[in-house]
């Protein structure tokens, strides 16, 4: 049963463009949790609290409630025009999420025609993802009198003087510009005027908790910069067929395959690890393992790689371009490999003579020199 | 990060330990910290859970919440808190010394020296790691505008007394924290990750459980290994044996162990209020103990091991000698926590929500003062940061091969002496660019001359050296000495003075508002 792509997973990719792992294993649906297990590492289970799911979806329904009123009296608050009243909440209901996303698009356009207040709770977005279809819910759309169409994304983290958690925020941005780009595709099927880019704002409503009470606030988020991120992530993954031209023929991911097997397909498509991962994937601990057993530096952060691989300026080409692994950059520094006319090397030998000196005048008691 | 802290990482890959970024500790500990591991309810801001606290590794306070959503209970909690923490606040406030500040007098404009108080010490308050520092800067938002029910007899859900109180301390220790190189409020993960690099990358050292793991690990195995299993390892019951060091708990925790024990809690109290007499009352009553005990034991062991990993930091810490230079950052924090003292006992309003156009700025020049003396302080007491400094062209160290004397050409000679010193490193030295050296704690400068023919620099001393013709003793290098001199300055002054409040620009939003700050709405409810 593949699993559908969702908003945070597309979200996740754009964060790691470079993983070509990720790209193919979420193009092609596989669960990367259960596949961490039958790999035998730890799987970084994302598990929620009980109390945070709770939360979040008491308060989504009380911002919903009473027809949405509290909800839109915020958008009008941020962008003006017409003070809602009367707003329609039009049923999505329907079989299955094709049937849905019909549904939805059906809502749109009538709501748009229209031309009052209307409230989409929870429609459903087709995005083509690599493709297959993704299907993608928001917490909510809002059509506006004018006809611009306005993501809600609606979180139970507080926003307190007026201020939220920048991390949080940011993964509320990344992941309403999934839903923005779905929903231009929609606007662009309906092919009226304005052009899609037009009819979908740019900016999303976050609504959040207001201090420490459980009165919503809301703050509009400009989302274009994570937009074109992710338009352009999304277009980069219509290549998944070339990486999976590298695959030997037959391999494949169903789970019941024996773990060395397993392992052995998984290893084949290269992965970019960092570890920001260990917060974003699900297979994290398998390619940690991975990067940690070849002695790779990138297992130490993308910070340290490019203060390696920023050395030796001009000279170096491409800096330690062939110092990848902890092993060849000690070995290196201690002046048993490496050209000792390359700059790279001699900057490393350098910060290895001047540690070792500090460190054996602190041993010997007194600093080296006043 | 300096090449060289990449390279004690690698190191510490290579040798499955820790390796040493520092030779001496750079940040003051108090004899008598006072230890704060704190845990919050996962979803809910400012709602606690729990705390252990105490300045006594053996005998720590333990603060539970056994209902988080009851506003009762939290505000119970919070004045236990105030309870464990000012007493502690309060025994350093009144140990006093002279001291004198400079002041401008409001009538003449003239600067005037005024006799001032300076608390002869500081309470130190020690979390786990930065998300602490973070709940505690939150504990203090959520506490600081709270009324009691003295301030105000028809507040709605008056505050206990002295809650608003400890919410002002925790707002200025929260605010403290971020002045760089102050020692008031501390993160034993900072404070660690500061003195030892690891094996893995700095994102994975926020786990204090992996970080002690690489620097201290226990007989028999390598860091690299023990950190993977307090990062990793789960019991039977898929409980992790390292409880994350909070303030947020784990999942797992939350959903299998804590949500039952808190319906079970649930469920004797309302059995309680259902009582219909005093004998089923009675029994329901120790029905209702038993269920508070049970999350008590429950928050307890989440705490435990963390509680045992700061003290364990702390003492790791110790074993390294004391910078010299950290005296004179506590300093500075004693100035600040006595003119906290000094605002709360002058019956002043709580900081505000957000800092005017002036505040914000004089904050932020402080804190980049702080910055670059703190820097300077770490390379000077420092050799092995220094070393950094060396290798990225702002310090060097080298022999003293020739001293050649002169003299300024003024009516009334100074010495001007000419010293050569041949060094191996590569100082980025402009012409006439001003070097720093340490003479007996105290900046001595002089100016770059040129480079002789083998390479060695020449240097005129222009200061420190008496104010007869001769040099003072010992204030001129001697050949053959060992002398490093930094391009940078020792002692870092702020910026040029920022206006009064009163006249800020019409640029910066004016002068602020006068109205006191109100206190934060309150809703029948206030969670979710």
């Amino acid at each position: 049963m593949p699993r559908p792509l969702d908003a945070r997973a597309l979200a996740a990719l754009a964060a790691n463009p470079g993983c070509r792992r990720r790209a193919l294993l979420d193009g092609a649906g596989v669960d990367k949790g259960a596949l961490a297990e039958a790999l035998g590492s730890p799987s970084a289970a994302f598990g929620q609290s009980q109390f945070a799911i709770a939360r979040g979806n008491t308060f989504e329904s009380r911002v919903k409630s009473d027809g949405g009123t509290e909800l839109l009296r915020l958008l009008h608050e941020h962008t003006g025009g017409e003070a809602p009243k009367d707003a329609a909440v039009p049923d999505l209901a329907a079989a299955g999420p094709e049937g849905r996303a019909a549904r939805t698009a059906l809502a749109l356009r009538e709501a748009t025609a229209a031309g009052g207040w209307t409230l989409l709770d929870h429609p459903m977005l087709a995005l083509e993802v690599a493709g297959s279809p993704a299907y993608l819910e928001p917490d909510a759309v809002v059509v506006a009198p004018d006809g611009r169409w306005t993501v809600v994304e609606i979180k139970s983290f507080p926003m307190i003087d007026a201020a939220a958690d920048p991390s949080k925020v940011g993964a509320a941005a990344r992941q309403a510009a999934v839903y923005v780009l779905a929903l231009e595709r929609v606007a662009g099927l309906l092919g009226d005027t304005p052009g899609p880019a037009d009819r979908v704002a740019h900016s999303v409503l976050l609504v959040c908790p207001k201090d420490f009470s459980n009165l919503p606030t809301a703050s509009l988020v400009d989302v274009r910069k994570q937009l074109s991120v992710t338009r352009r992530q999304l277009a980069r993954l219509t290549r998944i067929e070339e990486i999976a031209d590298a695959l030997a023929p037959g391999a494949s991911f169903a789970l019941d395959r024996p773990a060395p097997e397993l392992t052995e397909t998984v290893e084949s498509v290269p992965a970019a690890y960092a570890p920001e991962c260990l917060a974003a994937c699900e297979l994290a601990f398998h390619c940690r393992d991975r990067a940690r057993a070849v002695d790779a530096v990138t297992a130490l952060g993308r910070g340290l790689r490019a203060e390696l691989g920023g050395l030796g300026g001009l000279g170096g080409l491409g800096g330690l371009g062939g110092l990848t692994s902890v092993g060849a950059v000690l070995d290196a520094a201690r002046g048993r490999a490496g050209d000792p006319s390359d700059p790279a090397v001699a900057a490393l030998r350098r910060a290895a003579a001047l540690r070792a000196e500090a460190l054996e005048g602190a041993a010997a008691g007194g600093a080296v020199c006043r | 990060m300096s090449l060289i802290a990449t390279l004690a990482r690698l190191e510490a890959v290579e040798t499955g330990r820790a390796a040493p970024l520092a030779t001496v500790r750079h940040r003051h500990l108090s004899e008598r910290p006072l230890v704060l591991v704190p845990l919050t309810t996962s979803g809910e801001a400012g709602a606690p859970l729990g705390a252990l606290v105490g300045t006594d590794r053996e005998a720590p306070r333990l603060l539970v919440v056994p209902q988080p959503r009851d506003r009762e209970l939290r505000f119970a909690f919070l004045a236990e808190l105030a309870d464990a923490v000012l007493p502690h606040l309060d025994a350093y406030a009144d140990e006093v010394e002279a001291a004198e500040r400079n002041e401008t007098d409001p009538e003449t404009g003239k600067k005037v020296k005024v006799e001032v108080e300076l608390c002869a010490d500081a309470p130190q308050i020690v979390v786990p790691g930065r998300a602490a520092i973070d709940f505690v800067r939150l504990l203090g938002r959520s506490m600081r505008f709270r009324r009691t029910a003295e301030q105000d007899p028809d507040t709605p859900h008056p505050a206990p007394p002295r809650v608003p109180l400890l919410g002002r301390w925790l707002t200025h220790y929260g605010e403290r924290a971020r002045v760089p190189g102050s020692a008031l409020l501390l993160a034993a993960t900072d404070l660690l990750g500061r003195h030892w690099a690891t094996g893995q990358s700095s994102l994975e050292d926020q786990h204090l459980g992996a970080l002690l793991a690489w620097i201290d690990p226990p007989e028999g195995a390598s860091g690299a290994e023990a950190a993977l299993r307090a990062e990793l390892a789960r019991d039977g019951d898929g409980q992790l044996l390292c409880p994350p060091a909070g303030p947020a708990t784990d999942p797992a925790f939350d959903n299998k162990l804590l949500a039952p024990a808190i319906d079970r809690y649930d469920r004797a109290r309302q059995a309680l209020y259902a009582a219909q007499d005093g004998e089923a009352a009675d029994a329901r009553l120790g029905d209702l103990t038993r269920a508070e005990q049970e999350i008590r034991r429950l928050v307890g062991e989440q705490l435990r091991p963390t509680w045992e990993a700061v003290w364990q930091s702390l003492d790791l810490l110790r074993e390294l000698p004391g910078a010299p230079r950290t005296a004179d950052r506590w300093t500075r924090d004693r100035w600040s926590f006595t003119a906290h003292r000094d605002r709360v006992r002058a019956g002043e309003p709580p900081q505000p929500r957000r800092d005017d156009a002036v505040t914000a700025a004089a904050k932020l020049a402080s804190r980049e003062t702080a910055q670059a003396q703190l820097e300077a302080q770490e390379a000077l007491d420092d050799p092995l940061v220094m070393a950094g400094r060396r290798l990225a062209g702002e310090a060097f160290a080298g022999e003293v091969v020739d001293v050649v004397m002169a003299w300024s050409e003024s009516k009334r000679p100074s010495p001007r002496p000419l010293v050569t010193v041949r060094t191996d490193d590569a100082p980025h030295l402009a012409e006439r660019a001003k070097v720093f050296r340490s003479l007996d704690g105290k900046p001595q400068s002089a100016e770059f001359v040129g480079y002789q023919a083998d390479g060695a620099l020449v240097l005129r001393l222009l200061d420190k050296m008496g104010r007869s013709k001769d040099p003072a003793p010992g204030s001129v290098p001697e050949k053959g000495d060992r002398v490093c001199w930094t391009l940078f300055e020792h002692d870092q002054r702020g910026g040029p003075r920022l206006p009064d409040p009163e006249a800020t620009p019409w640029t910066h939003g004016g002068p602020p508002g006068t109205d006191a700050e109100h206190p934060d709405p309150l809703t029948p409810e206030d969670l979710l």
